[in-house]
């Protein structure tokens, strides 16, 4: 089925040609089991008859993250997920990455996704040099790659710009340098998904340019690319597709002009 | 062109796979599904692909630990120093354990003791929080999930390798003279590197479901302490007990891999003094060897079934 296609590709128009997908959403509800809500899981007192009476789950409260989304990514997209706080759209990056388990419904992914968020920190106590050189292994590079690379990745952070911070722990690192590194060290790998998380709106306005031709390089390199963000500005500029969450259910899907207009707007379809 | 408004348009497969469902394109792509845990072997041969990243961030832990220290990495020594004064003063010289031990052996053999239980806790210790102490990097990045504590267990080694430096000072002084058993360190060592990830293993995995163990985890240490004869010769305390408790004692992976390298370092107070019971079984080392392997694959297929719920919650 797939070879006929292939012959047929320069016959048919460009909108009916099969695209290969990446990420494939089907479905999928997550709930979160939050444990200790509710009645005081503090007092010695209720957790001793929690015991006692073995009654299990309780003081255990579920949070019905997402309800039912389904949608399927594809070679080379750059998708914008939007949506009010709350509304789901970290719980769904971490989804697709694997973190978290689905409660119903599959995500089919090609490869491993890997997941870029702001809260993702290193190890803090580590030099910014030893945590460029961990991430990278940790990544599956060699000695040989991380040191062929590591010069790229410090200077694509633009940490050192302002005297040798790279050879300080990360702890001293402001918020700003260290979402930074973070993502020049898992840019430096090509991924097959990679999932953005609010990363590009804790740099600097040069570092915000150098990130977006790097996403686009990614993305150039057969790659998808998931961004969510609350800077619309970004999406605009990064995305040609945009995903609207609200409570965990989608709302839109389609062109990010339409739908980050409507979703300004406040225009629900 | 199909007009914009369509909201799922771009969602859709096309072409020749137009009218497919998710699962259906999902299959036919041969994407899988996120977050499956890898089969064992090819599980294996990702952590074998990460060894440099197990030793690297060992080695980079290790340095980590003492930076805010003003005497540094010197802690790295005077910490095993300060344990053995504080243990050869309170039971050699307050309890009088020493008794019928030949010349100054008892300090040497008290060291031995001392370092060997505190690799095997600190393992216990550290894997119990391999996993949750490094959610920041267990969700920022993916790589097998036992590298970190394997990579633990290598740091615990590393620390035992530098008191082992303060240890031979220390049975050399005793009057304990090098000799060929010495060599039966090396693989005494190995074995209780394997029991020790594979105890890890079995921690991290229990650790990172209910962090409640970590309180627990100090008073069964202090209590398998006690019972593995650190101190004193557990042998001479309970040879009038009955003989299936003294089975039990014989088999307990703390004495068993003491008593190897009590043996090998100073294999004086084995020979020639009876007075306080110290032989060498010639079992020990098949008890050595079945817990090391015993335990590594156990704790490595334990720890492997719950890969994919790491980090996750």
């Amino acid at each position: 089925m797939a070879d006929t296609d292939l012959i047929k590709r320069d016959a048919v128009p460009a909108v009916s040609v099969a695209r290969e997908p990446t990420v494939v959403v089907d479905d999928v509800h997550i709930v979160y089991r939050v444990h200790g809500a509710g009645s005081g899981k503090g007092s010695a007192t209720s957790a001793m008859s929690r015991i006692l009476s073995r009654k299990r789950g309780a003081g255990v409260r579920e949070v019905h993250a997402v309800k039912g989304i389904s949608f399927t990514a594809y070679k080379g997209e750059a998708i914008g997920l939007i949506g009010s706080n709350g509304s789901g759209k970290s719980t769904m990056l971490a989804a697709i990455a694997g973190l978290l388990p689905t409660e119903k419904g599959g995500i089919y992914t090609n490869g491993q996704p890997s997941l870029l968020g702001v809260n993702a920190a290193l190890m803090n106590e580590l030099t910014g040099e030893r945590n460029v050189i961990l991430g990278c292994l940790a990544m599956g590079m060699t000695p040989a790659q991380v040191k062929e690379r590591y010069q790229e990745i410090v200077d694509f952070s633009g940490i050192n710009d302002k005297g040798d911070f790279i050879s300080l722990p990360m702890r001293t690192y402001s918020s700003g340098m260290g979402a930074r590194l973070r993502f020049s060290i898992a840019a430096a790998k090509t991924h097959d998904v990679l999932l953005i998380d609010e990363a590009l709106a804790t740099g600097d306005q040069a570092f915000q340019q150098r990130s977006k031709r790097r996403i686009d390089e990614l993305r150039g390199s057969a790659g998808t690319v998931f961004l969510v963000s609350h800077d619309n500005n970004s999406i605009r500029e990064v995305c040609e597709r945009t995903i609207w969450i609200e409570a965990g259910e989608l709302v839109m899907d389609g062109p990010t002009d339409e739908v980050v207009g409507r979703y300004e707007r406040g225009e629900r379809p | 062109m199909s007009t914009v408004s369509e909201p799922v348009s771009l969602s859709a497969p096309r072409g020749a796979d137009a009218g497919l469902t998710p699962k259906q394109l999902a299959d036919k792509y041969g994407l899988s599904v996120s977050g499956a845990r890898p089969g064992l072997f090819a599980y294996t041969k990702q952590l074998w692909a990460r060894r440099h990243f197990i030793w690297a961030f060992a080695t980079a832990r290790l340095v980590a630990q003492y930076t805010d220290a003003k005497l540094g990495q010197l802690w790295q020594v005077v910490t095993p120093l300060l344990n053995c004064g504080v243990f050869y003063l309170v039971f050699g010289v307050i309890l009088a354990s020493k008794q019928g031990f030949p010349g100054h052996t008892y300090i040497s053999w008290l060291c031995i003791g001392v370092f060997v239980f505190q690799f095997t806790q600190n393992a216990v210790q550290s894997g119990t929080r391999a996993i949750s102490d490094n959610l920041g990097l267990i969700r920022a990045l993916h790589f097998p999930r036992a590298s970190l504590p394997i990579a633990f267990t290598v740091i615990q080694l590393q620390q035992l390798l530098i008191s082992m430096v303060v240890l031979v000072v220390t049975v050399l002084a005793g009057g304990i003279k090098p000799g060929k058993t010495w060599l039966l360190v090396i693989p005494a060592l190995l074995l209780q590197t394997l029991f020790n990830t594979g105890i890890s293993l079995i921690f991290a995995r229990i650790g990172s479901k209910t962090s409640d163990i970590s309180q627990l985890i100090p008073f069964v240490m202090r209590a398998w302490m006690f019972l593995s004869g650190v101190m004193f010769s557990i042998q001479d305390k309970i040879q009038t007990w009955p003989h299936s408790i003294q089975t039990i004692m014989a088999l307990n992976p703390a004495s068993v891999y003491m008593d190897l390298l009590r043996h090998a370092f100073a294999p004086i107070i084995y020979n020639k003094h009876q007075a306080v019971h110290q032989t060498l079984p010639p079992h020990q080392w098949t008890y050595g060897i079945g817990w090391a392997i015993g335990m590594f694959v156990i704790g490595y297929v334990f720890f492997w079934k719950a890969e994919e719920e790491y980090g996750r919650g």
